[in-house]
């Protein structure tokens, strides 16, 4: 059976073949080598992503090229009665990419060419593999860019935006990727290619195409996406506010959307972070302030201007000591280098880190970040807060040494703290890394038994028997069919 | 407009009132009561709740009865200085969000779709559901809220809507030319609101800070003769949705009659004839198919109806 699969597997992904580009060839080069893999290293290295999530048993890897290899992949694993796991980069914080149940997974990061730049429709069309920041330099000297931009944009796939939902610092003003995803060709569960949305803007029927984006892998495998092109502003300013109090730095960011003003970007920084950026970086943050509100504002130059006054006297109003302007490009650079940065920043305080992600309305975010300090102080560990603020994002940042005996289930523990503190001040439980496996246990905390069944209803018009990427986002209790395509592994044949 | 009742209790009223069986429909302000086909004799009409339920200005967000007029949305949003994306055509908010029509000018007001942060919806067995959540960032669960907004209410009935709401323009400027180029001039603008185009004269509408408009207002000059005007032309009776690149080329487009106004950017199209048949993604349309039959097996939710 095993070896069946393998073998047809094999047939439709044959070794590697090097393809041209309208636009862009695809990097590197393992020409000659199978696209199928199954030896237990590479297997091993796809258990699991960035998440501190382990348990994952990966079945055969596959880097097909095109959407009609996916395709085949699909069918066989039909055919097999195996499950499907779709792959980026593996940098999702939720668990999502982690394979359970043995499935094939399907490693998309050989699809990554960026097929067509189409200025007139504002439309680039890109494989899911394409880096995100590989695409926005790319169309920058068109003078466009690709609006979401995670923290993990050096790296992170367009794929794994769109199923993740992805934010990002810049999503406050732009929207997060749902807003930039005009339609997508989706290898659907079944085997059946369908384009969902289009280049026009009111496509008739349901919007399948939003349904689909965040989905987490569970709905089908998107092989050919249509990203917005967002124009890139002439003007921009960066503001660097320092705070005596973290909490002022909260209000301000409340102040300022109260004020009617929507900054492309408003991100806050707590003094345990901005010291361990400044000594990474050295962007010239103020290491002895609070916290530290990073404030970009775009657009023309005269409204600009305008909207960077405003915030720098609202700041000042709400206790900043300190209002500085990035006085050139590089060091505006600098300062975003640092804030995207920070989470490579921390390896120099401990080895480990759980980056937790809940939303809060704004106004509560002050409160809600005393709370998450008060619960890290009693769970014995340092946390360390870098957050969107001006969505009302939060990012917990829970460091510790996984050596430490018992130090994991302390982070667990204080991480459903921080999570039901959020839910509690009327937030949701993610903002932008999704559910996973993470917060799986969670989603009855913030949906109804109904809630979450019409969930799984809108899973199963996609995915009718739980084969794609099983086990993931509702929780099992309400997912009946995941639970069968779990069982249906044949146990022991790749543990 | 603020209702001080509590929320679970219009919604449950509203469950009550759709009940468990039975073809249903709500019936809001029948502006675009025939759109996808007028419901079938013999359906019970009902209305949804009705008043702004929380709004909270500096949180971008506010929670309204979906039997609410946008007129009466916006007047609140307006008092506070904001805005949304649901078009005023003399119809109520689920109204909006059920069509999931845009404005002429989304550019500037965002769409209809990316407006629903959480839907309260009565499901085909009469319970409340809630799709989405009250933030304006949030990627808890499936993306719900956008199957439902287009679905012109046949998935669920909608009882209570949050929507992200964003602050209202400094200043707002419509400018016409007699003649111009479109593109030229949508390519010269950053982020235009609307820029209309009826195969010879063009329409821009600008907003955002005065000096910016000033600066945008002085860089069209440069194009053509534009001069301000009160607002955008009368729009000939049926909507287009065609690619950007079509709404360039409208005058060419079989079939859209003599007189046509297109959304230049966007690809909305008004024309003095209805859009031909488009062909339709066969495995798209499973995956919809399936999902109704999910939503609502019995077909009773807005019968005769079909997005």
């Amino acid at each position: 059976m095993t070896d069946e699969l393998e073998d047809e597997l094999r047939r439709a992904l044959p070794a590697t073949q090097v393809r041209g580009s309208r636009i862009r060839r695809r990097r590197g080069s393992d020409a000659g080598r199978s696209r199928v893999r199954t030896d237990s290293a590479e297997r091993a290295l796809l258990r699991r992503d960035a998440s501190v999530f382990d348990g994952g048993v990966a079945g055969p890897v596959c880097f097909p090229e095109t959407a009609a290899e996916v395709q085949a992949i699909v069918r066989i694993a039909n055919a097999h009665g195996r499950a499907i796991v779709p792959r980026g980069a593996g940098t999702g914080l939720a668990g999502g990419a982690i394979p359970l149940g043995a499935p094939i997974v399907i490693a998309l990061t050989r699809m990554n060419r960026i097929l067509e730049v189409d200025t007139i429709n504002r439309v680039a069309w890109v494989e899911p593999g394409v880096i995100n920041l590989d695409l926005s330099k790319y169309l920058r000297p068109m003078g466009y860019h690709f609006a979401p931009d995670p923290s993990s944009q050096q790296v992170c796939t367009i794929g794994g935006n769109l199923a993740n939902n992805s934010g990002g610092p810049h999503c406050l003003a732009y929207g997060v990727t749902d807003t930039h995803i005009i339609a997508t060709e989706v290898v659907l569960p079944s085997g059946d290619i369908v384009m969902l949305g289009g280049l026009d803007p009111e496509p008739d029927g349901l919007d399948l195409r939003g349904a689909f984006v965040g989905g987490e892998g569970t709905l089908g495998i998107a092989t050919k996406i249509a990203v917005r092109l967002t124009k890139n502003p002439p003007a921009v300013r960066t503001l660097l506010l320092s705070f005596g109090h973290v909490a002022d730095a909260a209000n301000t960011v409340s102040a300022v959307i109260a004020a009617g003003i929507v900054p492309a970007a408003m991100e806050v920084m707590d003094q345990r972070i901005t010291i361990a950026v400044e000594n990474y970086v050295h962007a010239g943050y103020p290491i002895d302030a609070a916290a530290v509100l990073l404030a970009e504002v775009e657009g023309l130059e005269g409204g600009v201007q305008i909207d960077a006054d405003r915030i720098g006297e609202i700041g000042r109003a709400h206790g900043a000591t300190d209002v500085r302007l990035a006085a050139s490009d590089r060091e505006r650079a600098l300062l975003w280098k640092g804030r995207k940065t920070a989470f490579g920043a921390i390896a120099q305080i401990k080895p480990d880190y759980y980056l937790h992600d809940t939303v809060v309305p704004r106004a509560k975010l002050a409160e809600v970040l005393a709370q998450v300090y008060e619960i890290a102080d009693r769970h014995e560990l340092l946390v360390m807060n870098v957050f969107h603020a001006g969505d009302g994002n939060l990012h917990p940042l829970l460091i510790f040494d996984g050596r430490e005996p018992g130090v994991l289930d302390r982070v667990h523990e204080a991480g459903a703290e921080i999570v039901r503190a959020s839910l509690a001040a009327g937030g949701v439980l993610s903002g932008e890394h999704g559910i996973g496996v993470e917060k799986q246990a969670y989603m009855s905390e913030q949906f109804s038994d109904d809630d979450l069944d019409h969930q799984n209803r809108l899973r199963q018009s996609f995915d009718p028997h739980c084969r794609s990427n099983p086990g993931k986002v509702i929780p099992m209790g309400h997912s009946c069919a995941d639970i069968q395509a779990l069982r249906r592994v044949p146990t022991g044949v790749w543990g | 407009m603020t209702v001080s009742t509590e929320v679970g209790t219009r919604l449950a009223a509203f469950a009550e009132a759709v009940g468990p069986t039975g073809p249903v429909a709500v019936v809001g302000g029948r502006t675009r009561w025939d759109l996808g086909g007028a419901p079938t004799e013999g359906t019970r009409l009902v209305t949804a709740p009705v008043g702004v339920v929380d709004y909270q200005p500096q949180e971008m967000t506010i929670r309204v009865g979906a039997g609410t007029t946008v007129a009466d949305l916006n007047q609140v949003l307006a008092d506070a200085g904001q805005r949304c994306a649901l078009p005023d055509r003399g119809g109520t908010v689920g109204g909006a969000l059920a069509v999931g029509q845009n404005d002429i000018d989304l550019l500037g007001r965002g769409r209809v779709r990316d407006a629903a942060l959480q839907i309260d919806y009565i499901s085909a067995e009469g319970r409340v559901v809630t799709a989405g959540g009250p933030t304006v960032k949030n990627v808890s669960g499936f993306n719900l809220p956008k199957a439902l907004v287009g679905s012109l209410g046949t998935l669920g009935l909608f009882g209570e809507v949050i929507l992200r709401t964003n602050p209202a323009p400094a200043t707002v400027r419509w400018l016409h030319a007699e003649r111009a180029e479109p593109l030229p001039v949508f390519e010269a603008l950053l982020r235009p609101a609307a820029v209309l185009f009826d195969g010879q004269a063009v329409w821009v509408k600008l907003e955002g800070h005065t000096v910016d408009v000033d600066a945008e207002s002085r860089a069209l000059e440069a194009l053509a003769s534009f001069r301000e005007v009160e607002g955008p032309p009368p729009l000939p009776p049926h909507r287009w949705s065609v690619t950007p690149a079509d709404a360039l080329r409208a005058a060419t487009l079989p079939g859209q009659g003599e007189r046509f106004v297109a959304a230049i950017g966007v690809g909305l199209l008004f024309a003095d004839c209805p859009q031909p048949a488009r062909p339709a993604d066969l495995a798209a349309r499973q995956v919809a198919d399936r999902m109704k039959q999910l939503f609502d097996p019995s077909c009773r939710l807005n019968p005769g109806r079909r997005p």
